[in-house]
């Protein structure tokens, strides 16, 4: 089981940040060359004043007119979204990670509020399951995929906090929240979870034809 | 679902566009086509939005259809992509027939391209615009509806919309022009009048079935002492059906034929009639198809026109109008152009009493007449009347006598909504009411 442990701190971890940087740039450099050559539109009606404007408003619950319509989705969400990206970095047993292994000391969370953070993302993960088993126009467009999606992201959450409780075989539990980990981020450019780093991209475009040609609000 | 097969079926017999349309293709054909949009006309949207789409549905009751259908799954913005978009990606050549009809359909008869759902997507995917790339597809593979299509022939033969023969145009602007004489005797519809500041353009609809609009609009010009021309040669006509069909190539003749008319004329705009789909293609879409950023000549909505000349005080009320009034904002000039405060000034200042509906501005109902849906004639009128059933309760909440709507094709559409649901209410244009209430100091007294 070390030698597992190894390998997932080690050459996996490596493959999986790799897959990941490179992954992201990637995907966005081919992007912006589509947009470049297919689809001039994009770059021609890009206005970064109302492409703020848009994320702006989206990025503040309550704002948009279908974020009030939905409340619990809306306070689900952003509770999801924000614990989801805090809790992986400011985890101090991450953060000691990064200063044992490269040296680099920074911020960590409270231990009490990353595990309450943590038990968030894991409850906000089945109210997305139950919103696909219950909801009919959700149900109605789920594939496969979006449950192997949902699963990638749920897995590393749900180990972690068991093995930070010491819940069944440790060094199992802990290898397998690595290794899950690994995979959610070497998952990102190439899911549906690329949405992390393209949202800005859809959400600004459409803000600047709203804003730039239509005159209108897009929220 | 049951109820949608039997109206596929209906509709199969009556539209031969889409039936004898899909007799013609092989595999073959499909897998050209789709090779052709997907991997050279499209690019970085159309390939982020069904890259990031996490398929939440939070889309679903920015769509009219949705919600006249208590939330029927199938109807939600999100599901008519997956009922085209993707599975065209997922077959390719091997889909079906029946698929493709039902491909078809869709994306003509159940999409309004009103871009109320894009409002909706926290992640901003404009739905309409996966949904014209549809409909592009199924132009290049020939299956689109059969009444759609001959508007669209009838724009590439005539280059208007109704078939309407040249005489025929001329003849009914000398008419309009001779009516209105008898009201205001200096009134003229100066034809092909070079260097005049305004080309005024309108949809052959109106020639063909509505000439008294031209006479209002005669009335207004005149009244505003405006230096105005309309045009006798082709070009004359904004509409296009072209647009809607996929037929990007002809939507394009049809955009510059209109601009080069005015620049032939040497105006210094186009004022376009109170249409909505005609100014989406001027200044949204037919432009960019000829790679104007903008437009060569400015482009002023009819609603954008009265506003300025009332700033100016050209245009004068004499006499308010009593009825209770609401006001249906048109997606493509309000979701699509920001107009609604303006209708709004001019609303209030015409109208004594003036009930919102709700939701309104941005985020009012589609008609579900626009984006070509009216146009694919009587064998989808049940698809977008019964589509709109929310319409229907948005205006009899209003408790008024008479809802403007400043579009054609929001006029057309509510016309059908308020006879079917049994709405009781009066439709009108701004120029009806304009006409009806302001000062004409040419005018002879009656």
């Amino acid at each position: 089981m070390h030698q597992v442990y190894g390998i997932v701190v080690g050459p996996l971890a490596w493959v999986a940040f790799a897959v990941f940087v490179l992954g992201s740039i990637w995907k966005v450099a081919a992007m912006y060359r589509s947009a470049k050559t297919k689809d001039g539109q994009v770059l021609a009606y890009w206005n970064l004043k109302y492409a703020l404007r848009s994320i702006l408003h989206w990025s503040v619950p309550f704002w948009p007119v279908n974020s009030r319509r939905h409340p619990v989705m809306t306070v689900v969400t952003f509770t999801f979204h924000i614990c989801l990206l805090l809790v992986p970095i400011f985890l101090l047993a991450h953060v000691v990670l990064w200063d044992y292994h490269h040296g680099i000391r920074f911020w960590s969370l409270p231990e009490g509020v990353a595990d309450v953070m943590t038990v968030l993302v894991i409850l906000a993960c089945l109210f997305f399951a139950g919103r696909r088993i219950f909801l009919p126009q959700v149900r109605y467009v789920t594939s496969v995929l979006d449950w192997v999606v949902l699963l990638i992201v749920f897995l590393p959450f749900l180990t972690g906090f068991l093995a930070y409780h010491q819940v069944g075989p440790y060094k199992v539990m802990i290898v397998l929240h690595i290794l899950f980990g690994e995979i959610m981020l070497a998952a990102i450019p190439f899911t549906r979870l690329s949405h992390m780093f393209l949202t800005p991209f859809s959400r600004g475009y459409i803000g600047s034809e709203f804003g730039g040609v239509r005159q209108a609000r897009d929220w | 679902m049951e109820a949608k097969a039997d109206q596929s079926e209906e509709q199969r017999q009556m539209d031969p566009g889409i039936r004898k349309g899909l007799e013609r293709l092989t595999p073959e054909k499909i897998e050209s086509v789709i090779d052709r949009v997907f991997r050279a006309e499209t690019g970085a949207r159309l390939k982020a939005y069904e890259d990031i789409c996490v398929r939440c549905g939070l889309c679903a009751e920015g769509c009219h259809y949705y919600l006249s259908h208590d939330g029927d799954p199938t109807y939600a913005p999100v599901a008519k992509v997956k009922q085209t978009l993707w599975k065209l990606l997922k077959k390719r050549g091997r889909i079906t027939p029946e698929e493709l009809e039902r491909v078809a359909l869709v994306a003509y008869t159940e999409c309004n391209l009103c871009r109320r759902c894009a409002m909706y997507c926290p992640i901003g995917i404009d739905t309409a615009y996966i949904i014209s790339v549809v409909r592009r597809l199924c132009h290049l593979l020939g299956i689109t509806p059969q009444y759609i299509q001959d508007t669209a022939h009838s724009h590439s033969v005539t280059m208007n919309q109704m078939w309407v023969k040249e005489d025929e145009w001329i003849d009914s602007l000398l008419w309009q022009e001779e009516e209105a004489r008898e009201e205001i005797p200096t009134l003229r519809i100066p034809l092909d009048k070079e260097g005049a500041d305004i080309m005024y353009s309108v949809i052959a609809p109106e020639p063909k079935f509505q000439p008294q609009l031209i006479y209002l609009a005669a009335v207004i010009m005149n009244e505003c002492g405006m230096d105005w021309t309309m045009p006798s040669m082709p070009g004359w006509d904004n509409s296009d059906m072209a647009m809607f069909t996929g037929d990007v190539e002809l939507m394009g003749r049809l955009k510059r034929s209109h601009f080069e008319r005015a620049q032939k004329l040497r105006v210094k705009r186009i004022v376009m009639g109170e249409c909505g789909h005609a100014f989406r293609a001027v200044y949204d879409v037919g432009n960019r198809w000829l790679g104007w950023r903008d437009f060569p000549v400015e482009v002023v909505h009819a609603i954008d026109f009265y506003w300025q000349m009332l700033q100016e005080g050209r245009l004068k009320v004499k006499q308010k109008f009593e009825r209770p009034v609401t006001l249906h904002d048109p997606c493509n000039i309000v979701r699509g152009r920001g107009l609604h405060e303006k209708a709004r000034d001019i609303v209030r200042t015409f109208c004594s009493n003036f009930i919102e509906m709700h939701p309104n501005r941005e985020h009012n109902y589609c008609c579900a007449a626009g984006g070509g849906v009216i146009n694919c004639g009587p064998p989808y009128k049940k698809v977008r009347v019964e589509g709109n059933r929310v319409k229907a309760d948005q205006l009899k909440d209003t408790g008024a006598e008479v809802v403007i709507a400043p579009c054609h094709n929001c006029h057309s559409g509510l016309k059908d909504v308020i006879e079917a649901h049994e709405v009781g209410m009066e439709l009108s244009f701004f120029s009806e009411i304009i006409y009806e209430c302001m000062e004409k100091p040419n005018a002879v007294e009656a």
